[in-house]
């Protein structure tokens, strides 16, 4: 019956999205409807084929979507890092904008491309499939909801492809991190309810007594996702038929909830997932409980206290009343106590164990990404003082910044989990080749050294030089001075960016060869069902 | 009623409510007897490794 009614609502979302693909006013837009009719036209058949199937009740975990989550989190990686390198060439080597390219592979259209394949492609595809492993393995539960899993990873990789689609034929709302349209913002919506509906019923039914920490960080990534990409994203197409729409909120308004939710995708999506992410794989690699249980507790409830009022630290010297932007430093101040403690309990849990540092790569990968954390969550609360915020805000400063975060935390805590799951999910022994990790993990490190050091110098240098004044008040370096003058250090950023990138896809290799030439874990061999 | 009266809600009340709020979750955190717990709660991603439990281990 169920499968009757999926027909049927895929059937007329078909005829619809092919009518909007008719009528559309944009090209951008009626692309958009083709790509929304194509998926569910394929959905449609899939339902139509597999509808009157005996199915066996599901036993076990579902792991099939934490599969296909790992696969389109390591694709999705060397995608977002390859435009990245490609754009950082740009940037030093402007003859890269390719005169045939004009108006879809300019740095202005393949930026936006870069940054939302690796933070939502990338980091969101991890954190979705890492939620669903460990929300399962803690609450001894299997995901809720039957198919919902499906329907989120294959939802939210649309969202992707229609954001990053649409980006090239210039479909944006010109929000930093939130530029998707109206029509992608409604789809992603409706993925991120399905989202929040499978992990919440997952721990509903747990067979545990507790929820654990990493469980917390995931649903406060969840929920405080779904609200700011509600309130960030609230506009008014301008014809239900074009992609163009109009942003509620303007002026200062507009910008404080921009960086109100800029801010907080920092924090939430890239800090509180990402925390779940650590105190669920670095325990498991370590093969020690965390350190200490209590301070996660202090750390989840600090750090969401505080992280939520930081944003107006983005708008220093604009419009924004100076309380306001006070108070987000102070915030962002503060906010170093909490990630410290969450950095010492990631360290210290491996305290007793320190010798697998030498033996085991993959848990060298997961010390230096909370490393990493540790030094981006100091230097970003530098970086929020006002005085210091005079010198590196617009800066290259703030891209070294994020990069060492990204890179540095968000990337090989991802990395880590990856050469943890793979063999875990693929039921290998072990993986393919831990020498490969060590090259993967120098790699990785020294293009970040590459990349930080090169936008301190760059950044620091800019900042100066649009600052300096001779005797008479005048300004001494015109802009393209420091364009000139910063090529050394792009070239040493870009290089960075193709040691990071070989890093991935050394990765990558040695994944594949994981599941193909590795051994098989005998002793539970009968328990693996082929989804 | 302009966007003050909130602010001026915000940074009374509400900030004390949060304050007090974040205290009594530590002071909840380190309560006699909250050891063992939290052992067993940090112990928990050792179970379950392969399959789901078969009943309730809640108490």
């Amino acid at each position: 019956m169920w499968n009757y009614i999926k027909l049927a609502v895929l059937g007329v979302a078909v005829i619809l999205f092919g009518l909007a693909a008719n009528y559309g006013r944009d090209f951008a837009y009626q692309v958009h409807a083709l790509i929304f009719m194509a998926a569910a036209a394929i959905t449609f058949i899939y339902t139509l084929r597999t509808t009157g199937d005996v199915k066996p009740k599901p036993e076990g975990y579902f792991d099939g979507v934490v599969r296909a989550g790992v696969i389109a989190t390591a694709a999705w990686g060397v995608v977002g890092f390859l435009a990245g390198t490609y754009i950082a060439f740009q940037l030093a080597f402007p003859q890269l904008n390719f005169e045939f390219l004009q108006g879809y592979g300019n740095f202005g259209r393949l930026r936006p491309l870069h940054t939302s394949a690796v933070i939502f492609a990338f980091g969101g595809n991890a954190l979705i499939a890492t939620s669903f492993y460990v929300v399962q393995r803690t609450s001894a539960a299997r995901l809720w909801g039957g198919g919902l899993g499906w329907f989120v990873f294959w939802g939210y990789n649309l969202f992707i492809v229609l954001a990053a689609t649409g980006y090239l034929m210039g479909v944006t709302q010109s929000k930093e991190y939130a530029e998707p349209e109206w029509y992608i913002d409604l789809w992603l919506t409706i993925v991120w309810v399905a989202y929040l509906v499978a992990f919440m019923g997952t721990i509903f039914m747990r067979k545990e007594k507790h929820i654990y920490v990493a469980n917390w960080f995931y649903l406060s990534f969840i929920i405080t996702i779904a609200m700011l990409h509600i309130v960030n994203n609230l506009a008014i197409p301008i014809s239900i038929l074009g992609s163009r729409s109009v942003m509620v909120m303007s002026g200062v308004q507009d910008a404080m909830t921009q960086w109100w939710y800029g801010h907080n995708a920092v924090g939430f999506f890239l800090t509180a997932g990402f925390l779940g992410m650590m105190y669920y794989f670095v325990p498991k690699q370590a093969e020690r409980p965390v350190f200490s249980y209590k301070l996660s507790i202090i750390h989840f409830w600090a750090l969401i206290f505080i992280y939520i009022w930081a944003g107006p630290h983005h708008l220093h010297y604009t419009a924004l009343p100076d309380w306001a932007s006070t108070l987000g430093m102070v915030f962002s101040v503060i906010l170093w106590m909490p990630s410290w403690g969450g950095m010492i309990n990631g360290l210290m849990t491996l305290s007793g164990a320190w010798d697998k540092l030498r033996t085991d790569p993959v848990i060298r990968m997961m010390v230096i990404s909370v490393g990493f954390y540790g030094m981006s969550t100091f230097e970003g609360p530098m970086m929020s003082i006002r005085a210091v915020n005079s010198l590196s805000h617009y800066t290259d400063w703030t891209i070294g910044h994020v990069h060492s975060g990204a890179l540095g935390w968000n990337g090989m805590i991802t990395f880590g989990a990856l050469y943890y799951l793979v063999p875990a999910l693929w039921n290998r022994q072990r993986l393919y080749s831990l020498g490969l990790v060590s090259w993967h993990f120098w790699l990785a490190t020294i293009g970040i050294v590459l990349y930080a050091a090169s936008m301190w110098v760059t950044g620091i240098m800019e900042g100066l030089m649009w600052r300096e004044v001779d005797s008479q008040g005048f300004l001494v370096n015109a802009f393209a001075d420091t364009v000139s003058a910063k090529h050394p250090m792009y070239v040493v950023r870009a290089l960075g960016g193709v040691l990071y990138l070989t890093g991935a896809i050394i990765m990558c290799y040695n994944l594949v060869m994981t599941v193909r030439r590795s051994p098989v874990k005998a002793d539970v061999a009968a328990a693996v069902p082929a989804e | 009623m302009d966007y003050h009266i909130l602010r001026e809600f915000a940074d009374s009340w509400v900030l004390l409510a949060m304050f007090v709020f974040f205290l009594g979750v530590v002071i909840w955190a380190f309560r006699p007897g909250s050891r063992k717990e939290h052992r067993d709660t940090a112990d928990i991603i050792f179970r379950h490794e392969d399959k789901p439990a078969e009943k309730e281990a809640r108490t």
